[in-house]
């Protein structure tokens, strides 16, 4: 699915990713941990093709092909998603209009035709009651006003309707509570199979409760330093990270 | 990774010729250029105007001569020199007669280059349409289902001789020939335009609208319209213009008078994509309007524009609120680009009691271009309980365009209630890269985002027109990312 290679990558000259090296298989769940500003929102930008940042080296192939040269939009319409750590507000433009927007342009990208109203309709209101979002919710305009639960949610709802191949969320669990935390888990659980794949970026095990990864990284100053099982997630909760920290820096 | 740069955004914005600009070849009878008490006369003869009316232009003329070019707007532009001006021009051989057969085939395929295939709006959109090239109506339709409910539509120099007395009684009420320098001059040589009587109690059943279109090269185009609205009665009035390329600055200043009676609603609505002139800010049309309706005792009028074109925009559609609780609204929508410069606004001036004005203004900069809200509330002394409600929200687009905000208030009477809101954004990288994201790409993202922000105006729009306007907003913003 995805296989990033000795991936250098920096902004306004700054080197901030200095050589990652992962393999993600369809049907996993990877996550990714690290203390902060070790470089892990970056990935997941430079993953979902943000031109602010600069790859200087390495490569990253989704499904064997080199997607460097491709557009943000591009990326997505080939199935990478990302779940925003802060999801912009975009006033005026519902949520509903937002998909059906999202969904059309991926279809015309594809050569297909604009999906039938009367199939979006059907999708929507499988995947809202999916993450238990009211329909009034839909009519809001994106993101404006909404509680940091909300925007959560509705990340995973879009994740939900584009159905991606590759989806990444950045710190989905900031800003939850316990119930909507849950809520977003199951739906995630229930998004995946055997054919789509999710990286997990988070600072804490809670999530990891719930989403069950088969591999931990953690990443830590532009690197990942370890790789390992759940476990590696429930060590790092009880112990921090300074054991790595002082592995790495020794 | 494939970057979309400044550049290569500019060199879009370069190539992107106006979709309109095209140049049809109709033969036309054109004055000579300038202007003097004889050519007010010519024109005046020329559309066998009765001897009231000649005497009316000249009277504006006079006043004309004596006044001085407006300059306090936030505006900066040569100014047009008004003797090198053509001050009419016809298409020939116009015959009242004449039916939608005979009209020039020329014109017709610029329609259908426009989208305004006359036969498809007949057939299709129940949309009776005045046509206005260059000045004179060459196509008037759904004539009869109108008049039998009483409605006069038809272009005003019919009205003229058709209807003497009710033009007479009212036209200049309402923007006298001496409000401003481009209204007397209007006033001294309207060319052609609409004029339009709703009977009592009569609510006309399809949106009534006229196409203006400059097309004779260096023509001024004057166009007055008259609507009047009787007692109880309902219009909804659409009003579109585009206009062919062209090097030199056109000028084109119209008057609009609206006339709500008691009871009365009208709904005048207005798309406005004149030339906007090219990249570097050559060429376009400078727009000098005078708008203004008069509402007597509960009537309504709701004034709705999407402005996109013009290279200078001059224009404050306003209502006088003379009756007790009569209502006013000016809806908006400006979108400037390149070097386009746009002062556009609205005066609510309240004179009657319980009199109500809403205010909603979005304004749009990209390029290096200045977009200005200018407005002024005023609440007269014996207009107990006014409210007005303004909100003025500019987006910008890129660092080199400009945002203003004017808002005037005159209160004399300490019952009002004004309130004012403002808000200025920008576009971010981050809401465009959302979008990306999501698989919508820049110039779609940039759309509806747009949209999303005009929103609240486009809705006032009557549907079809609404749908127009959209598309305009996109063609308009096309590569001028932030």
């Amino acid at each position: 699915m995805l296989k990033i290679n000795n991936l250098h990558a920096s902004i306004e000259d700054k080197a901030i990713l200095k050589g990652i090296n992962l393999e993600v298989k369809a049907g996993e769940v990877h996550a990714i941990m690290g203390p902060n500003g070790s470089g892990k929102s970056t990935l997941a930008s430079v993953i979902a093709g943000k031109e602010e940042y600069e790859v200087t080296e390495g490569n990253i192939l989704l499904e064997g092909e080199d997607i460097d040269e491709l557009a943000a939009e591009e990326r997505a319409h080939k199935g990478v998603f990302l779940s925003f750590q802060y999801p912009v507000e975009i006033p005026g433009v519902s949520v509903t209009n937002f998909m059906k927007t999202a969904i059309n342009e991926t279809r015309k990208a594809k050569g297909l035709e604009d999906m039938p109203a009367k199939d979006m309709l059907k999708m929507i209101r499988e995947k809202s009651e999916l993450l238990e979002i009211d329909r009034k919710f839909l009519s809001r305009s994106l993101n404006e006003g909404f509680s940091g639960g909300e925007k959560k949610r509705n990340e995973i709802f879009q994740m939900a309707m584009l159905e991606p191949k590759l989806a990444i969320l950045d710190e989905t669990d900031s800003g939850l509570d316990i119930d909507a935390l849950r809520i977003v888990a199951n739906g995630v659980n229930k998004l995946k199979s055997k054919d789509n794949a999710v990286i997990v970026i988070t600072h804490y095990q809670r999530l990891l409760d719930h989403i069950v990864p088969d591999f931990v990284h953690v990443l830590y100053n532009g690197k990942i330093v370890k790789s390992g099982g759940k476990e590696l997630a429930h060590e790092l909760e009880a112990k921090g990270y300074d054991w790595i920290k002082e592995e790495v820096d020794a | 990774m494939s970057k979309y740069t400044e550049d290569d955004l500019r060199e879009e914005l370069k190539t992107k010729e106006y979709e309109y600009g095209f140049f049809t070849d109709i033969e036309s009878e054109t004055f000579p250029i300038g202007l003097n008490e004889d050519i007010v006369r010519a024109i005046s003869k020329k559309k066998e105007e009765p001897e009231w009316m000649t005497e009316w232009r000249l009277d504006a003329f006079k006043v004309w001569k004596e006044m001085t070019e407006p300059e306090w707007a936030n505006v900066h532009y040569k100014k047009p020199n008004f003797q090198a001006i053509a001050y009419y021009s016809a298409p020939v051989a116009v015959d009242p007669n004449k039916t939608l057969d005979d009209v020039d085939p020329d014109l017709l395929a610029m329609y259908k280059k426009l989208g305004i295939s006359v036969d498809e709006q007949k057939k299709m959109n129940n949309v009776a349409m005045d046509i206005v090239v260059d000045s004179v109506s060459v196509a008037t339709t759904f004539k009869k289902t109108l008049s039998e409910k009483g409605i006069i539509f038809m272009s005003i120099s019919e009205a003229i001789k058709e209807h003497p007395e009710l033009v007479r009684k009212y036209i200049g009420t309402i923007v006298p020939t001496k409000d401003n320098f481009y209204a007397a001059l209007n006033s001294a040589v309207f060319s052609d335009g609409s004029f339009c009587y709703i009977p009592k109690g009569v609510k006309c059943p399809m949106e009534l609208s006229t196409y203006f279109r400059i097309n004779q090269g260096g023509t001024g185009q004057f166009e007055r319209t008259l609507l009047i609205a009787d007692e109880g009665s309902y219009v909804s009035y659409l009003e579109g213009c585009t206009a062919p390329s062209r090097d030199e600055n056109q000028l084109h200043a119209a008057v609009v008078e609206l006339i709500a009676m008691d009871d009365a609603e009208i709904k005048y609505s207005t798309v406005q994509n004149w030339y906007p002139g090219n990249a570097e800010g050559k060429g376009g049309v400078y727009n000098f309007v005078t708008k203004r309706g008069l509402c007597e005792k509960n009537a309504k009028i709701s004034w709705t524009q999407v402005e996109t074109g013009s290279a200078v925009t001059w224009k404050y559609p306003s209502c006088i609120l003379k009756g007790d609780n009569s209502v006013g609204e000016f809806y908006s929508i400006a979108v400037t680009n390149n070097y386009q410069q746009a002062d556009t606004g609205t005066k609510m001036i309240h004179l009657g009691k319980n009199t109500k004005s809403t205010i909603i203004s979005k304004g749009i900069s990209a390029g290096k271009s200045q977009n200005s809200y200018r407005g002024l509330v005023q609440i007269g002394s014996r207009a107990d309980n006014a409210r007005n409600f303004s909100q003025c929200d500019s987006l910008l687009m890129g660092n080199e365009c400009g945002a203003h905000t004017f808002p005037y208030i005159e209160a004399k009477n300490k019952s009002a209630m004004i309130e004012h809101e403002a808000t200025t954004s920008k576009i971010g990288e981050d809401q465009i890269f959302y979008c990306n994201q999501r698989g919508i790409d820049t110039e779609k993202a940039i759309a509806l985002i747009v949209n999303g922000f005009s929103k609240d105006v486009l809705n006032k729009l009557p549907m079809e027109f609404a749908v127009e306007a959209q598309k305009l907003l996109e063609i308009s913003l096309e590569g001028s990312v932030g």
